[in-house]
């Protein structure tokens, strides 16, 4: 009996003297953080793509607050969240300029470039990319194994069955991952009134740039001389030329998509102004049961 | 001097604290994606461990030993433990930023890891001293962030690799840690 009495008071006075110097570190250590941090975070997305420029939404939240961000910082946000934000910090929301896609400057893929050697490696695109720049004729466009696909966060690219990535523009929200993880620098970001783009990247001669891929552009200015806005111009670059469009002149007007002799430039149809915004059900590779889910560092 | 020498590298290698006591095995697959989480995990390890092993040995030498209580260590072993993980984090929080940074969101995953609590105990039952108890506990910790990197390393490799279907995921890595695992035991007898 006199032990389980001793044991308890034991017990209890360990307990009672952590407990106590908790509760006093917790007064006394505490940390002020403003509560409208918690707020705007709760009305980010939460994804943590980075596509702000900031290190996570965390860190938008946190550059918000100090005012070093406007409400409207998040690109992935579909325009709601900017006038909650704005909401929470009693400022009024600037609304920010038409939303931007990836396009992708290739259009090769299976169909329109041979395979010059097998490739037997690490099925990832800059792996590929140290071996002759991959195994497709052209030595500048899609290396095909879908880095890009894999890096999207929102799942808006796939690999079509001409192994090239397609952007889903209704899911594409702009943050700029697939243009960093590109090897071939491939994908550029553009405002979604733009449709008329070059799908093309080869900076090789005319002959031998029709060798490598039948789409390529061969840099003949045909598009530059019929262009009524001085918007498509054949660009010289140290290591060869390639067209490119000034997507500030453009008009959409598809001369150019119907004089190219190489069927290099497109014309997209109108792309929706709205984004489907579906949070990424992944599997979550990592976790190990511990029921932590909150606290989780597995899994971002 | 001789003996530290046997912990330590006992420690590490012979007994590793994961790869042949099998402990933390749940922070050991979750958090070893890449080298830079793991070898966050392994720091706060390190710094909980060598902690809890020092504050747990004067728990139970000073308090349990004397009333005749230890029959409560692991229930005693576990408060010492989580309050401490709760205060390191408070302070840490305050006083250091960058440091809670780096290590903060480990911090109360260790509150529950096995590792922690099985090197409390392992202190006890071996009879170390004070001294030996702390180096018991930072050695075992290198062992765990060794394991740990070693893993990511290949984790890491893993993730650009053509793997079978039915292998992808927590089955490669399980069959990845085993084969460490046996690796590991052909330490034993070296010391």
């Amino acid at each position: 009996m006199n032990n389980i009495i001793i044991a308890v008071i034991i017990l209890g006075a360990i307990g009672g003297v952590f407990g106590l110097i908790l509760s006093i570190a917790a007064k006394k250590l505490a940390v002020e953080t403003d509560p409208r941090l918690d707020a705007i975070l709760d009305v980010l997305p939460g994804v943590n793509c980075g596509a702000c420029g900031f290190p996570g939404c965390a860190g938008l939240a946190d550059a918000i607050v100090k005012g070093e961000s406007n409400p409207s910082g998040c690109l992935v946000a579909k325009g709601n969240e900017a006038e909650l934000i704005a909401e929470i910090m009693g400022i009024e929301a600037t609304i920010g300029e038409l939303r931007k896609v990836a396009q992708l400057h290739c259009n090769g893929g299976l169909a329109n470039t041979t395979e010059i050697y097998k490739y037997h490696g690490y099925l990832n695109c800059h792996a590929a990319i140290t071996q002759f720049a991959g195994s497709r004729s052209c030595l500048f466009g899609c290396v095909g194994l879908g880095d890009c696909s894999h890096a999207c966060p929102f799942g808006a690219i796939t690999m079509n069955e001409n192994d090239l990535p397609e952007v889903d523009y209704a899911l594409c929200t702009g943050c700029g991952i697939c243009v960093k993880e590109c090897p071939q620098k491939l994908f550029e970001l553009v405002s979604i009134d733009h449709l008329t783009h070059v799908r093309c990247n080869n900076l090789d001669k005319g002959k031998l740039a029709k060798d490598q891929c039948k789409v390529a552009c061969i840099s003949c200015g045909i598009c530059e001389k019929n262009c009524p806005s001085d918007a498509i111009h054949v660009l010289g670059t140290p290591t060869g030329n390639i067209a490119r469009i000034d997507y500030d002149k453009c008009t959409n007007c598809g001369i150019c998509v119907e004089k190219c002799p190489t069927k290099a430039i497109q014309q997209l149809s109108e792309i929706d102004p709205t984004i489907v915004f579906i949070q990424n059900e992944e599997e979550k590779t990592g976790c190990s049961g511990c029921a932590g889910c909150n606290i989780c560092a597995t899994e971002k | 001097m001789n003996e530290y020498f046997v912990i330590i590298f006992g420690s590490i290698f012979i007994s590793n604290i994961v790869l042949v006591q099998f402990l933390g095995i749940c922070s050991f697959l979750g958090v070893s994606k890449d080298l830079k989480s793991a070898l966050g995990m392994g720091g706060a390890v390190t710094f909980v461990m060598a902690l809890a092993s020092a504050i747990s040995w004067l728990v139970y030498n000073y308090l349990l030993k004397r009333f005749h209580l230890e029959f409560l260590q692991t229930i005693a072993f576990i408060l010492t433990i989580a309050s401490l993980v709760q205060f390191v984090e408070m302070f840490l929080k305050k006083f250091m930023p960058p440091l809670y940074k780096a290590m903060g969101i480990y911090l109360p995953l260790i509150t529950t890891n096995c590792a922690i609590l099985g090197i409390a105990i392992l202190n006890i039952s071996k009879d170390y001293s004070f001294m030996q108890s702390v180096t018991n506990g930072i050695a075992n910790a290198l062992g765990y962030t060794l394991a740990l990197v070693l893993l990511s390393g290949i984790r890491e490799r893993l993730e650009l690799s053509n793997i079978p279907k039915a292998f992808q995921g927590v089955p490669i890595y399980l069959i990845t840690a085993s084969c460490m695992s046996m690796a590991f035991i052909g330490f034993t007898g070296l010391v």
